[in-house]
């Protein structure tokens, strides 16, 4: 079980947190200017790494805040956390 | 049994505390301190049970967690029973019952064994390749299967016991308290880390506690009188606590480990009354040391699976530790120099070994030299062949190894014995290890797995880490926590290890036998029977990843999960395949290291405490009058209220006709609500819902149909604008917490910028609807200074008021179709103004409703369920919900998704009406729906999603989802059933006052 430390609260349980797919996917502004596979590439299409990803996450059984996460998926290092809106602090 | 096996020189054993306990129905006698392993040996009893397969007579074979065939039943028939224990690790106590698994009629003779003589014909995978073909005749082999195996019984009544779960936080674990642990422990407690040592046995010290040998002396004393010195100083350590019986099953990422700590097993019956009899620890370590130490390999060779066939190093602790003699005519096979140090603990004690065959052409320790010295005949380059004995050993063959180890070559000599031990070298118990995400490095010197990348603060020590002799123990342990914990000098100035022990080793996986292989019974997983001629019929199969061995075989997934024998099956796969070990890997090894109960993985979250259960303001009431109660996610929603002898369905019969008749009043105090401020808050719930929200008045109800990002319909419910910027929003029971995360999820990720503030208030409120074409009268009667009139207080409409002091919001708003008033106050209130409405409508025949009814009422209007109706599939454009959908809207949430190449299809399945034909008829929700039943296969176009019998209509009505349902109407179809077809016609779905009438009825 992961620990992991909420960029408002400092290390809890990951039983406290849900994990939220993958980050930096932003909603388009126009919907209705896309077409169907552009449309399609936003809602559907996901990367699912084996190695450092970028993860959405909630600490939905504390904070309620959403931010960001690095991690490893082959050894589930986490890398860092980081605010939404905010950089990704690695490449 | 007339000659004494108990040498009374143990000082674990009390033997001023004699203790009776009961095996297969007959009493014995053991001592505190004896496990009911070492009782039975004491007593002269090796054979327990039966192997699983082949019903072959199995004995004692280890002294620790990694026994595979005393495995039994405690207390059978009683509530306390358990199964699948291993007798190697319960203490006994008096009153002790234990008996034998897997034997019928006795474990002396038993009928299985037939299956022993026609194990040419059971060889691997047969139960897949016999019983599996054809499919359906699985079921009847299935009931022969599980009748005639198994591994104990469960306890078919409630467990008495009470069980815990802790939270440990500690700056560093030590798992094992053998020599490496405690000098870990002490360590790290004295540099001041807040640290938990935690042991499965009940005592401290690991093998080390009762090596008394002159071959291994630590600063010129014996092992275990320095080892005792060592546990003496740390049990008095401050910040060091110490716990036995107490054993890690799991260990996770980011050093998160589960252990059971065992309380009261050890204990007599009657003093475990309200006692906790296990405690599962849930840890949290900065630092965890592992020193699990290592599990003594058996020899893989023709029946070596007799009872009496015991580890060499088990024949040791049973003498040195319990003082227990496993036989009196020993006899000692190894391919190590660590059956030597069984050899002189038994020399000590005057019991007779008859030889020691080792595979070794030179042997040449200290030790063995001391051996020899006492007159015992050591076989050098020899192998034992075969062993003879039915119920118990008594006579092994063994012949000359050729130089390459690969046959055996020259006479078979013949040699009495009633024990044999065994000792194939060491395995490092990786197991944590390898659960934590470690990886394994392979050994070739010495055959052995040994942890190479650390995923976590962690550190393994001792033998688990391959230091296998004192002194690379003592020397390595203490190099590698200075590393560990960054200290220069560690608790201790100088040791001087004195070891007469040699580390050299004869490895060979499978030893050769006179016999062909498919002649042999060498048993590689005791538990599950799997022999090395198993492994090598499914390499010949095709098989080659270990994994598919494994399962194919069955080898290494008993419950032992194969302790002993996964390093044999490996080797011998790897040598018949021609590849190099380590190349295969290992098999996973999966928590729990040992078996937990039920009990220790549930805690005290049984009964009540299974799980939450919210109860709304009014549910007393309920409960005192007679509701039947209906979960819907947490809540105990009142279901139907049965009067008299009522069955569910008269009673919902009566209160649907009631409330259409008259009044119905139903507890709502579950649907999510929602508290929305903020300068966007419209703006908002214009993007979130499908419908228009700028426009709608202060004052003023609308229903609205939340979509996810893929246009399926997510959520329903009604919101109500309070003030300019202020709403409250219903959502369903089931969806309340999602749709708030949702909704917090959009405001904090995508749109930020909007001024918009969320809080759940479901709680805060207890709601009462009030419907029916009397409803006004009541509510009249209840709040008398409000205007009621339809102009002043008009449907879709929101009004506050007081009930006395007793402030409330009222809605106007219906999900039945009758004129219905929405009575919302504070939750405390909610039963005493509950009351107030059955007082006021006692006139009127309020009826209380429950769940089924409000079901029954909104079908007859068409209104439908998300989560019944609609599946994540459904569009509002396929529940023919167009008139909610926004054109002029530029967007909102699942906009885009309405028109895409797929939800614009006509053939997607729409919601419809659906009337059987024989109007008594009720359809079974989820029925599947066809048109016709003679092609086949049958086309499925569809399913009944709600259906009831309408006392209202006198009729059967219900809805469905069907292909191309909107432009079926007047259609006919078929509901196929078991053992009748029904026919239906495609109808409205709104079936009663489509046209709202009731809403604004006047009686
Ligand atoms: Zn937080």
């Amino acid at each position: 079980m992961f620990l992991i430390n909420c960029p408002f609260c400092g290390e809890r349980e990951q039983s406290e947190f849900k994990a939220g797919g993958e980050a930096h996917i932003v909603r388009p502004k126009q919907p209705t200017e896309l077409s169907d596979d552009e449309w399609a590439e936003y809602l559907f299409m996901r990367k699912n790494i084996k190695g450092v990803q970028f993860e959405r996450w909630n600490h939905v059984h504390g904070c309620r805040k959403w931010f960001n996460m690095v991690r490893d998926t082959s050894n589930d290092q986490i890398k860092a956390v980081y605010k939404m809106g905010e950089k990704p602090p690695i490449k | 049994m007339s000659i004494n096996l108990r040498f009374k020189t143990s000082k674990f054993i009390d033997e001023t505390y004699r203790v009776s306990f009961k095996f297969n129905n007959k009493t014995y006698f053991g001592f505190k301190g004896d496990t009911l392993a070492s009782a039975l040996l004491a007593n002269g009893i090796h054979l327990v049970g039966r192997s699983f397969k082949y019903h072959r007579p199995r004995g004692i074979m280890t002294s620790g967690s990694e026994e595979p065939n005393a495995i039994i039943q405690l207390h059978d028939n009683s509530s306390r029973t358990e199964p699948n224990v291993r007798a190697t690790e319960v203490e006994i106590y008096e009153g002790l019952v234990a008996s034998s698994q897997n034997c019928w009629p006795s474990v002396n003779f038993d009928v299985g064994g037939i299956n022993n003589l026609l194990s040419p014909i059971l060889p691997a995978g047969f139960y897949y390749k016999t019983f599996m073909w054809p499919a359906s005749f699985w079921e009847k082999y299935e009931y022969f299967i599980r009748k005639s195996a198994g591994l104990g019984k469960s306890p078919k009544v409630t467990d008495p016991d009470l069980y815990e779960h802790n939270y440990i936080h500690c700056d560093v674990l030590v798992i094992g308290a053998g020599i490496s642990g405690i000098m870990a422990a002490k360590i790290a407690a004295k540099n001041g880390f807040k640290t938990l040592l935690v042991d499965e046995k009940s005592y401290l010290g690991g093998s080390s506690i009762y090596d008394n040998s002159e071959f291994s002396k630590i600063n010129n004393q014996l092992t275990s009188s320095w080892l005792e010195k060592e546990i003496n100083e740390i049990s008095k350590l401050e910040n060091l606590e110490i716990k036995v019986r107490t054993s890690v099953a799991a260990f996770h990422g980011y050093n998160f480990l589960l252990a059971r700590e065992n309380l009261t097993d050890h204990l007599p019956i009657n003093q475990r009354e309200n006692k906790v009899r296990q405690r599962l620890l849930k840890i949290r370590a900065k630092k965890v040391i592992t020193a699990t130490g290592s599990i003594e390999r058996p020899l893989i060779f023709d029946n070596n699976d007799r009872p009496g066939i015991l580890l060499s190093s088990a024949i040791k602790k049973y003498i040195d530790l319990y003082g227990v003699a496993c036989g009196e005519n020993n006899v000692l096979f190894t391919n190590n120099d660590t059956a030597y140090e069984t050899a002189m603990s038994l020399i000590q004690r005057g019991i007779k070994i008859n030889a020691i065959i080792d595979n070794r052409e030179q042997v040449d320790s200290k030790i063995s030299y001391e051996v020899e010295k006492n007159n015992i005949k050591i076989y050098k380059g020899y192998s034992v062949v075969d062993t003879y004995g039915y119920r118990r050993i008594n006579k092994i063959s063994i012949m000359k190894l050729s130089k390459d180890g690969q046959t055996v070559i020259g006479d078979k000599t013949k040699l009495n014995c009633d024990c044999l031990g065994v000792s194939g070298g060491w395995t490092p118990a990786v197991h944590l290890f390898t659960q934590s995400g470690g990886k394994l490095r392979f050994r070739e010197e010495d055959q052995v797995f040994i942890p190479d990348v650390y995923p976590s603060d962690q550190i393994s020590i001792g033998s688990c880490n391959g230091d296998f002799s004192l002194e690379e123990i003592v020397k390595n342990t203490l190099f590698s926590l200075k590393k560990f914990f960054n200290i220069d000098n560690s608790e201790y100035k100088t040791i001087e290890i004195i070891s007469g022990l040699n580390q050299s080793k004869r490895n060979i996986w499978l030893l050769p036998s006179d016999k062909s292989i498919g002649k042999t019974k060498s048993f590689v997983d005791y538990q599950n029977d799997a022999t090395s001629k198993d492994i090598k019929l499914a390499l010949r199969e095709g098989f080659r990843s270990i994994e598919h061995v494994k399962r194919y075989t069955t080898t290494g997934m008993g419950t032992d999960q194969g302790k002993l024998g996964n390093m044999h099956a490996l080797g011998i796969i790897s040598e018949t395949a021609g590849t190099k070990m380590g190349e295969h890997g290992t098999t996973t090894f999966r928590p729990p290291y040992t078996p937990l109960t039920f009990g220790t993985i549930v805690g005290r979250n049984v009964g009540e405490f299974f799980d939450i259960f919210r109860r709304t303001p009014i549910h007393d009431w309920h409960v005192a009058n007679n509701a039947e109660f209906e979960n819907v996610g947490q809540w105990k929603r009142a279901w139907y209220y049965p009067k008299d002898n009522e069955n569910m369905h008269q009673a919902v019969q009566r209160e649907s006709k009631a409330a259409r008749d008259s009044a119905g009043i139903l507890d709502a105090s579950t649907l999510g609500k929602i508290d929305i401020q903020g300068t966007d808050a419209s703006e908002f719930l214009n993007r979130v819902y499908t419908n228009a929200w700028s426009k709608l008045a202060v004052g003023k109800c609308r229903y609205g149909l939340m979509l996810n990002e893929d246009g399926m319909v997510y959520d329903d419910g009604v919101t109500t604008r309070l003030g300019e910027n202020h709403y409250i929003m219903t959502t369903t029971t089931g969806g309340a917490a999602n749709v708030l995360g949702k909704l917090e999820d959009y405001l904090q990720t995508e749109w930020p910028e909007l001024d918009v503030y969320l809080s759940s208030v479901t709680d805060h409120y207890a709601t009462i609807s009030v419907c029916g074409p009397n409803s006004k009268k009541i509510v009249s009667k209840v709040i008398p200074d409000l205007d009621f009139s339809d102009e002043n207080f008009p449907h879709m409409s929101f009004k506050n008021a007081k009930i006395g002091n007793i402030k409330c919001r009222i809605m106007r708003i219906s999900f039945t179709g009758e004129q219905s008033y929405e009575i919302n106050i504070q939750a405390n209130f909610g039963k005493s103004v509950w009351e107030k409405c059955m007082e006021a409508g006692k006139d009127f025949n309020i009826t209380p409703y429950g769940t089924e009814t409000m079901h029954l009422l909104r079908a007859e209007k068409g209104f439908i369920i998300v989560g019944q109706d609609t599946d994540a599939t459904l569009t509002p454009i396929d529940l023919q919900m167009d008139w909610i959908v926004s054109k002029k809207k530029y967007d909102f949430i699942g906009k885009r998704s309405l028109y895409r190449s797929d939800t614009i299809r006509e053939d997607r399945k729409q919601l419809v009406g659906l009337l059987t034909e024989n109007p008594e008829e009720v359809l079974e929700e989820g029925a599947q729906i066809v048109s016709d039943v003679k092609k086949s296969p049958i086309e499925m176009l569809g399913h009944v999603t709600s259906s009831y019998y309408s006392p209202n209509l006198k009729k059967s009505i219900a809805l469905g989802v069907v292909k191309s349902g909107k432009n079926m109407l007047g259609q006919k179809l078929i509901i196929p059933m078991e053992n009748k077809n029904i026919n239906v016609t495609v109808a409205d779905p709104v079936f009663l006052d489509k046209e709202g009438k009731r809403l604004n009825a006047k009686l």
